[in-house]
């Protein structure tokens, strides 16, 4: 049996994109697989009584070292924000390639906790900060100084002692170029470092609550449970910096759709299953429903859609139980069909991450294939000609050339860089100022205005004479051929019409990062958790490889 | 140190401010990031060369020929983006000249992509100096001077053909010396230690 990818026009589109969860080809847990058998150690932990201070955690293995150098900072309360635009917080972070020297160090703290306006070096890799959650770090020090465990309701609800509010890497603010690392086989997988600058963070933030709680009262104090700390994860404040991200990057963006197409594909294809992966497949989603029911959000959107999840999870497991059997050829593939035709989008793709969960041969080589030599596609293709470029848009953006922006709210919104953060962000065209610095990625309108203009040009006209005339079009040209290469490169909608919810676009990339709980603060920035239920750094030798299904049990 | 990733980006949005459309900043990031990357002096000349755009007026060329030459000095980057696209018919000219160009570092990335576009070394002369584009992989180049460099009188582009730089003789020697590592063959080592021959006719 041969089954079709799934179609870029339909996956593609933004609300699909903005339905999808976490998988076995996420980052953050394809990066445990990767360094499981790395050497964890704790290098230095110099705090005062307050949790002041700096630490060093590292994985190595054979001559390779990568460490995470931690610096905790005293804050007034009032100075602690989760916005783009705080300038102190109560830790930041540099993940360093080797052994950092005295020297090195000294020169980090120099520079690690002023963030973007310090400079980091070649040799450091990533970089990010986080602040407390102050009312749970304060329970669990006063909890455990007391000599008891934290009430562990309270840590369900927020499900982390720290957030991140950025992570950096790839050359920004003097960190690395990616070209220095890339051949490393150990980092083949997009955002590997900074997943591994996120896991040491989380084990810093158990090993300060401790270390507080100790120092605070030395008699009585209680280490946090290992059960509980498994199931604190480090939270993310994630505003519209990761939006742009994935238009910028249409290879890469391909690459990792693909992926998971693939994996769906091969999966539907398989002929008969095996009692033992039916069973993992069935565990995780009998698992499913107490920690979807964890996941809170004051957001409607987000309230509708966990319990749109959550009734379409429970309307599966009936026709699992009363209309189904695995007993058949290619039962993947008529669970696919079944739920294309019975339920919504959030939870289609919620069991298409599960159907990944049994079938480590067909996920785990795709992981490798998940980065991209992005240089290779960027040189236009002049020698072709209108013809090759009208097939290309006719073809790949039908829905796109449809769209007709003479409507006002079709040009509602404008991508816009703002000049104090540098942060990307999206303004009204009718209402704000600043729309004449629009950045370029208002693909969709521009591609209808490429398609336009072709129509009136000779199909043997070469791309080479066309762009003589036509330069100030010449970024979609490129996304244009790049998209004949790559059918999952663009997003299949309108990123500046009035209907756009950008933590679409930004629940896609999450879902790639294994990020879970999504808790949407507004249409335009979201928490969300990472690790959370992860093995601990002494348990990465032996863990269970579907944990994600069992946190919260 | 600036990562070549800040190089990239900050060229492009300052090439976008100046005036350039985001399609042609896009390759004047990538083209500054080569030119850093190879030890010439990108952000210096890119820097100088938009002061002048504010206040000067540049030849745009349109079509490139065999010999293209204005009294007003051509724009290095409109010059060097329409290189790049007519290049699979420029290479048919073997050789072409500029004259007069503006800041002609900024040009010189382009024929470095070019090269590699059409898999073959360039040779450049700009006026008295020397540069040697290998297929975008290294740029050896006789300029050291890492300063502006405000204005090329000349500029020569030779498509190098892809022939080999040593002689049939130099070959052959080296080839004798590299039979050094075989073993001799005796009789006995041809019966019981060969697989397919060099020559297979059968």
């Amino acid at each position: 049996m041969n089954i079709e990818l799934r179609d870029p026009k339909i996956i593609m589109r933004l609300s699909k994109l903005g339905s999808f969860h976490q998988s076995k080809l996420s980052f953050l847990r394809s990066f445990l697989n990767e360094f499981k058998d790395w050497n964890y150690n704790r290098d230095l932990f110099d705090l005062d009584e307050k949790g002041y201070g700096k630490a060093v955690y590292s994985f190595s293995k054979n001559n390779r070292t990568y460490s995470l150098v931690c610096f905790s900072n005293k804050i007034k309360d009032e100075e602690r924000s989760d916005r783009v635009i705080a300038t102190k917080w109560d830790a930041a972070f540099a993940l360093h390639d080797g052994i950092p020297t005295k020297k090195d160090i000294d020169r980090l703290l120099d520079n690690v906790p002023k963030q973007e306006i310090g400079r980091l070096s070649y040799k450091e890799l990533t970089l990010s900060r986080a602040n407390k959650s102050i009312r749970i770090f304060q329970h669990v020090v006063e909890s455990l100084s007391n000599g008891m465990q934290p009430d562990k309701s309270s840590l369900l609800k927020v499900g982390y002692l720290y957030r991140t509010t950025a992570v950096y890497g790839s050359g920004k603010f003097g960190l690395a170029d990616r070209f220095r690392i890339k051949n490393r086989k150990e980092i083949y997988g997009p955002f590997r470092l900074e997943m591994m600058l996120v896991y040491l963070v989380r084990q810093f933030t158990f090993d300060q609550v401790n270390h507080i709680a100790k120092c605070k009262n030395r008699k009585k104090a209680v280490k946090l449970d290992v059960n509980i700390c498994r199931n604190l994860g480090i939270g993310n404040s994630t505003g519209l910096g990761m939006a742009p991200f994935i238009v910028n990057h249409p290879t890469l963006l391909n690459n990792w759709i693909l992926a998971r197409e693939i994996s769906l594909k091969k999966i539907r294809e398989i002929k008969k299953v095996s009692n033992l992966e039916s069973n993992i497949f069935l565990n995780c989603l009998n698992k499913s429903i107490k920690n979807i029911t964890s996941w809170n959000s004051e957001s409607s959107f987000q309230k509708k859609k966990i319990n749109e999840l959550i009734k379409d999870l429970k309307k599966f497991i009936n026709y699992l139980q009363t209309e189904f059997s695995f007993n058949i050829e290619h039962p993947f593939n008529k669970i696919y069909l079944w739920c294309e035709n019975n339920l919504n989008d959030e939870c289609i793709e919620y069991i298409v991450s599960m159907m990944m969960e049994p079938f480590n041969d067909i996920v785990y080589p795709l992981i490798k294939e998940m980065s991209s030599e992005e240089e290779k596609f960027f040189t236009i293709p002049t020698n072709r000609n209108i013809s090759d470029l009208k097939k290309i848009l006719e073809d790949q953006y039908s829905n796109i050339i449809k769209i007709d922006f003479t409507k006002k709210e079709r040009n509602q919104n404008f991508w816009f860089i703002s000049k104090n953060k540098e942060e990307p962000r999206v303004g009204d065209r009718f209402l704000n100022k600043g729309s004449e610095l629009e950045q370029p990625l208002a693909i969709a309108r521009d591609i209808k205005k490429l398609y336009e203009r072709i129509l009136n040009q000779k199909n043997s006209l070469t791309i080479a004479k066309f762009l003589i005339d036509n330069n100030d079009l010449r970024h979609v040209v490129r996304r244009a051929f790049i998209t004949e290469k790559f059918p999952y490169a663009e997003i299949q909608d309108n990123t500046i019409d009035s209907n756009l919810v950008p933590i679409d676009m930004l629940r896609l990339k999450l879902s790639f990062f294994g990020a879970a709980k999504f808790d949407p603060r507004s249409d335009k920035w979201l928490r969300i958790n990472m690790f959370q239920g992860a093995p601990l750094p002494q348990e990465l030798k032996s863990f269970d490889e579907h944990w994600i299904y069992n946190s919260l049990n | 140190m600036r990562s070549l990733s800040e190089i990239d980006t900050i060229s492009k949005r300052a090439s976008k401010a100046a005036g350039f459309s985001w399609g042609i900043a896009e390759e004047i990031g990538k083209n500054t990031r080569l030119l850093e990357m190879f030890g010439l002096p990108g952000i210096k000349n890119l820097n100088y060369y938009f002061k002048l755009y504010k206040k000067h007026k540049f030849q745009n060329i349109s079509m490139i020929s065999k010999l293209n030459s204005s009294k007003i000095s051509y724009c290095p980057i409109i010059a060097g983006v329409n290189f790049l696209d007519q290049i699979n018919i420029l290479q048919e000219l073997d050789e072409i000249t500029f004259e007069n160009v503006a800041c002609p570092v900024l040009f010189v990335p382009f024929l470095s992509r070019a090269s590699e576009i059409v898999g073959k070394k360039i040779l450049l002369n700009i006026d008295k100096h020397i540069f040697l584009l290998n297929f975008n992989q290294s740029i050896y180049s006789s300029y050291f001077d890492k300063e502006i460099w405000e204005r090329a009188e000349k500029l020569k582009i030779s498509f190098l053909e892809n022939n080999d730089l040593f002689s049939e003789i130099e070959w052959k020697e080296m080839y004798e010396l590299s039979e050094d590592t075989f073993v001799e063959e005796t009789e006995e080592l041809k019966q019981t230690s060969a697989g397919a021959g060099l020559t297979d006719n059968d």
